[in-house]
């Protein structure tokens, strides 16, 4: 008997990734100093909605050290050098169907015909995903030209030999502003009579995009019971470590250019920038060197990036740009920012019949990369982990004065989760059942199949009743109903309560297929390349962009498997497009389900080249090679055999191969998955609620997640860990808030409130397993999931906290102002508008004696 | 992120301060921790030609066991009240409130000094000195001058200091062990400036109250005494202390910002206060 041999996948495999980041060797963009470099810094309106009437540069070109500065007329010939005929042949990606058929870097706005603008009118745009046929574009230009459309926009760019000397000078352009009318409410922006964003495009609505299954309107008729609620997402900032940067380098002798940007997208942002620069793809290289997490923020291309590229193009020099804190806030996308209306139709004994939704999803000022797409992400979600028939769903996009917004860790399902989660347990009140009763009776029966979803879309496989058994067990779910009698009776000041989310998420995107259906613009594959080179040693090539995930470590994991070494000889190169030319990137939760399946696709086409080669080395037949532990070996007589470094060196070499065999043991996988996939979960948070201050303190949050197969357990408890925390600063503390006139309040991390540890609790973490039927590993993904299921069940539990004062509502974050004004009103008292206090910057006010 | 350029010196002595102070005028400021300073610098807020930094004068650093009272250098750093063995078994209240300041970092950088002569209402110590009926010791060009901690803070950032004084010592009485103390800071996340705090000096005679002394933080422009209230404590019991603080925020004028409305921070006020001076009977 041959030993077993040691298999990695599943297995404690420690982070190849850590030690040169927690010894400050990381490389990061702002490390980057190249010869002869400058430092671009961005003038910014302090505006939100405002004409430019006149813009003073001469002061700030008289400052000592600086090169050049450019306003937005500057610059505007820049923007209109697209020379590629065909944007489609820009490779995996084009800035929008529409574009496509009309064959520049440009779609043309839908104008309607009473406009006054020509219909030719060209329009730039950053925006990759035209949800709907009639999508109302803006004119985006990185820098602004006339108008000002949100507090941050770019204005003017001063490039100087360091940064204080190019702030110094920026802080001298005098720009003459004429202020114009602000909206920053959506509901707001919608009435005929509001403020217009966009004034050519006649209105504040930039689409709406449908859905609708089942007969919903026969539902809701039929149903005993009705149960309709609105729920607010809050907008929030992504906060990434590292803010964005980016170095731009041009290469005299190619006349190309290589541009290193802060970016979970280098392949994305090469397409994107190739286009809206007019550079030929063939002469861009984009580099993502060590990423400090994005959340989604990088999930985009920006004016910067464009700025630094074409600023290089015209000074013939490296430029740098790096975002400050105080810009990011401005600068960067922001999240969420959807107004959410949802209706239930069930019956007495709680079973869901239909379900309608209607969101407004705030865009801000532009179009972002994918940011009118991120709601329909959503839309497929709010069905969640029930079975019915009727489900409609609208979402209509509005442009206000504020900010863009796109994907942030979840992008639309956090949101759907949230709605769903919250209602069930609105229909567990309307019913009189428990929660956890309300959502049995509307579970899916455990399946390993694809089956069709409320939404019109397969799940690939789900078994909620055992996620869910496990945590109510794990959490002594009696136990704490038993305390929070207890606590009720004794009237204590400090009251429990307990929140239950029961989820399942959208990841692996995507099939390319179904993007194209859904108007995105970039194809949803993934590849890798496999070299099994002469020494043993295996290179992986990846066409996903970790920035905090682990993918070196997994990937390794995944080809030492196949191939029978270890992961210590395993190399994972990715984000540069030199060496890892081809790529979709990472996002939604995409990288392992599609990326990771891709490097396992491409090892076992190694393999099987391997073992023809070994067959012939062996003078066996191909059929009777068998494979284990690195060793090829005859069926029957296992005294035969060759090892994985003898057969690639018999492959490098060339001299004994098989007649015909191309030599060399290096395999390419493209692979573009069949369907998304599903993970799910349940979750219980239990909640202490100081019913004197307000403040919520989570004691316990426990949470049985499955994911399918676990390549490696320390990155998913890592990525379920964060994910919970970053869905526990939605529910209690994090909140951008704008004031009337388009400022934002909560400009600094003062403000801002992101939780650190001592606001957390311990998790206690368990999983299931059930592969996924859509991929060749079962793999499901695990990126998003914390951040998905976690708000409700906090939120849920608050309410279940406050339930003796009526309490029935709140909304995010439940900070200690907002549950002690909730506990007044329940009870008929007088607590003050919060609209009224957040509507206007910190004020002292002057009044004395008693409140 | 990016300030504006600056001069820097570094004083050898408090008298070379001073001087350095009376040559720069309004231009200069004095560096001490630098962590409420150049935050704002680095924001652009404030952009001061000339720093002079104490940093180096190692005699404002101490804290002295006086016999009646405790001495402690302006340049001494939180975590070092927070540390202090004298402070601890004397007057528990000032290391135990700036055991609460910030976070780690800047416990180890900032200074009691500092954080005094900024005159925030949100910052902990101030409200914990008024408490304590501290004093000040203060030098400038004209010698040195002695200020109650009560009349030290005059408006939103604005002290009793001169532009060419400094800021030298910090005296705080030894607590008999009679008198209970208790801070209660309201804050939302660990290392959050107070959105309310409430300090609590309470004399206890014969299982009542004899004298309180309330500290409020963030009420106003100024860090408070809650006057009513105090008045209201002499002479409560346990049975009476909630009644008696419910005028704890009389006098304030706390501002609204997007942590709390004027309203709840006047709420907050009296149930810290509440539970400040509960703790400070009980131990
Ligand atoms: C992230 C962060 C969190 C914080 N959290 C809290 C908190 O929770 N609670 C809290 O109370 N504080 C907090 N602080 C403030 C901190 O305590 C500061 O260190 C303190 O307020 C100022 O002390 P400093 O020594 O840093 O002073 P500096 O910043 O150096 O100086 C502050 C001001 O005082 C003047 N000055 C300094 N020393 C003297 C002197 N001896 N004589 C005359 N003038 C002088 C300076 O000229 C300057 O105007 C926080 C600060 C940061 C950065």
């Amino acid at each position: 008997m041959t030993e077993a041999p040691e298999k990695f996948v599943g297995g404690g495999v420690l982070r190849k990734e850590d030690p040169a980041l927690i010894t400050g060797r990381g490389n990061w963009v702002d490390n980057i100093r190249l010869p002869g470099m400058l430092h671009a810094t961005i003038l910014r309106s302090p505006y939100a909605h405002a004409k430019i009437t006149s813009i003073d540069v001469s002061a700030a070109r008289e400052q000592p050290g600086v090169a050049a500065v450019f306003t937005g007329k500057d610059l505007l010939e820049e923007w209109d050098k697209n020379p590629t005929a065909n944007p489609a042949a820009v490779t995996g990606y084009s800035l929008s169907l529409a574009e496509r058929e009309n064959g520049g870097a440009s779609v043309t706005p839908t104008a309607d015909s009473t406009s006054e603008s020509p219909v030719s009118e060209k329009t730039h745009t950053f925006c990759g995903w035209m949800v709907t046929e009639d999508i109302k574009v803006p004119d985006h230009l990185p820098v602004a030209v006339d108008e000002v459309n949100y507090a941050g926009e770019p204005v003017a760019v001063v490039v100087a030999t360091d940064r204080y000397k190019a702030q110094d000078a920026v802080d001298l352009i005098e720009v003459d502003y004429e202020p114009l009318d602000v909206v920053t409410n959506m509901e707001r922006a919608i009435q005929d009579d509001s403020p217009l964003v966009h004034e050519k495009l006649g209105t504040n609505k930039s689409y709406t995009w449908e859905l609708e299954n089942g007969n919903v309107d026969e539902a809701f008729n039929n149903a005993e019971v009705h149960v309709k609620e609105r729920y607010i997402q809050q907008r929030l900032i992504p906060n990434a470590i590292e803010t964005r940067g980016v170095v731009a380098n041009p290469d005299p002798v190619s006349g190309g250019y290589t541009v290193y940007s802060s970016t979970q997208v280098p392949h994305i942002l090469k397409s994107v920038l190739a286009t809206y620069c007019g550079i030929p793809e063939q002469r861009l290289r984009v580099v993502a060197p060590d990423v400090g997490g994005g959340f989604g923020s990088k999930l985009n291309v920006y004016s910067e990036e464009v700025i630094a590229l074409v600023l290089s193009r015209k000074l013939g020099l490296p430029i740098k740009w790096v975002e400050d804190r105080s810009e990011n806030y401005l600068a960067t996308i922001h999240g969420r920012d959807q107004i959410q209306d949802i209706e239930l139709a069930a019956t007495r004994e709680g079973k869901i019949l239909g379900m309608k939704v209607h969101l407004l999803a705030d865009m801000g000022a532009y179009l972002q990369l994918n940011g009118p797409g991120i709601p329909l992400l959503g839309a497929f979600m709010y069905p969640g982990v029930y079975t019915f028939d009727a489900y409609g769903f609208s979402c209509t996009g509005v442009f206000t004065n504020k900010t863009p917004t796109d994907a942030y860790r979840g992008a639309g399902r956090p949101e759907a989760t949230y709605a769903i989660e919250r209602i069930m347990d609105a229909l567990a009140r309307e019913t009189g059942l428990d929660p956890v009763e309300v959502r049995r009776r509307n579970f899916y029966e455990p399946f390993d199949e694809p089956t069709t979803t409320p939404a019109g879309i397969q799940y690939d496989s789900m078994n909620m009743q055992a996620a869910l058994d496990r945590v109510l067990e794990l959490a002594d779910y009696e136990g704490l109903r038993e305390e929070q009698r207890r606590r009720r009776e004794a009237n204590d000041p400090v009251q429990l309560g307990i929140g239950f989310s029961t989820y399942t998420e959208i990841c692996g995107l995507a099939p390319s297929q179904v993007l194209a259906a859904l108007r995105a613009g970039g194809a949803g594959w993934e590849q890798a390349s496999v070299r099994m080179l002469a020494s043993g040693k295996v290179e992986v090539v990846t066409g996903t962009s970790p920035h905090g995930q682990g993918h070196v470590t997994s990937w390794s994991q995944i080809a030492a498997d196949a191939l029978g070494v270890s992961p210590e000889d395993v190399e994972v190169l990715h984000g540069d497009t030199a060496t890892a030319p081809w790529g979709r990137d990472t996002y939604g939760s995409r990288s392992l389900a599609v990326g990771g399946v891709a490097v396992h696709l491409a090892a076992q086409k190694v393999v099987d080249k391997a073992k023809k080669i070994a067959a012939h080395m062996l003078e066996a037949a191909e059929g009777d090679m068998e494979f284990e532990g690195g060793r090829f070996s005859v069926a029957g007589s296992p005294e035969k055999s060759v090892t994985m470094p003898e057969v690639a060196a018999a492959a490098y070499l060339a001299n004994n191969l098989p007649e015909g065999m191309e030599p060399g043991l290096s395999e390419d996988y493209f692979y573009d998955p069949p369907n998304f996939t599903f993970p799910f979960g349940a979750h219980i948070c239990v909640t202490e609620v100081d019913t004197e201050t307000g403040k919520a303190r989570i004691r316990d949050y426990f949470a049985v997640d499955d994911c399918g197969p676990v390549i490696n357990p320390q990155i998913v408890d890592g990525q379920l860990q964060g994910g919970i925390a970053q869905g526990v600063a939605q529910a209690l503390y994090e909140e951008a808030i704008y004031d009337e006139d388009g400022n934002l309040t909560t400009g600094s991390m003062v403000d801002y409130l992101v939780p650190g540890a001592p606001e957390l609790p311990n998790y206690t973490l368990e999983r299931t397993v059930t592969p996924s039927p859509t991929n060749a590993m079962g793999v499901k993904g695990v990126g998003e999931a914390g951040t998905i299921g976690s708000p409700p069940a906090v939120i849920n539990s608050v309410i279940d906290a406050l339930s003796p004062f009526g309490v029935t509502h709140i909304d995010m974050p439940a900070s200690p102002w907002r549950i002690w004004q909730t506990i007044q009103e329940a009870q008929g008292r007088e607590a003050g508008s919060r609209e009224a206090d957040l509507s206007g910057r910190p004020a002292q006010t002057e009044e004395g004696g008693e409140a | 992120m990016i300030p504006v350029a600056f001069e820097y010196e570094v004083a050898e002595s408090v008298d070379h301060a001073i001087e350095l102070l009376g040559q720069h005028g309004d231009e200069a400021k004095l560096l001490a921790g630098g962590h409420s300073l150049l935050p704002i610098m680095k924001l652009r807020l404030a952009a001061p030609a000339m720093l002079v930094d104490l940093g180096r004068v190692n005699d404002l650093k101490y804290i002295r066991d006086e016999g009646d009272h405790i001495a402690i250098g302006a340049m001494t750093r939180h975590c070092e009240v927070e540390r202090d063995q004298t402070l601890r078994e004397h007057c528990g209240l000032l290391a135990y409130t700036a055991s609460l300041v910030g976070d780690p970092q800047v416990r180890h950088r900032g200074t009691i000094g500092g954080s005094i002569s900024h005159g925030d209402a949100a910052s902990d110590l101030p409200s914990a000195l008024l408490a304590l009926e501290a004093e000040f010791v203060i030098r400038g060009p004209n010698g040195e001058r002695t200020v109650r901690a009560t009349d030290f803070f005059k408006d939103y950032l604005q002290t009793d200091l001169a532009p060419d004084e400094v800021l030298t010592e910090i005296r705080v009485p030894k607590l008999g062990s009679n008198t209970g103390w208790s801070y209660q800071k309201f804050n939302r996340r660990a290392q959050d400036w107070a959105v309310v705090g409430a300090c609590a000096v309470v004399e206890r005679s014969n299982g009542s109250i004899s004298t309180a002394r309330i500290g409020l933080t963030n009420m106003g422009s100024t860090p408070l005494r809650a006057t009513a209230a105090e008045r209201a404590l002499s002479g409560a019991d346990a049975g009476s202390i909630a009644d008696a603080v419910q005028n704890a925020d009389e006098g304030t004028s706390p501002s609204s910002d997007v942590a709390a409305s004027a309203e709840f921070r006047r709420h907050l006020a009296r149930v810290l206060t509440r539970r400040a001076v509960e703790q400070a009977v009980s131990r």
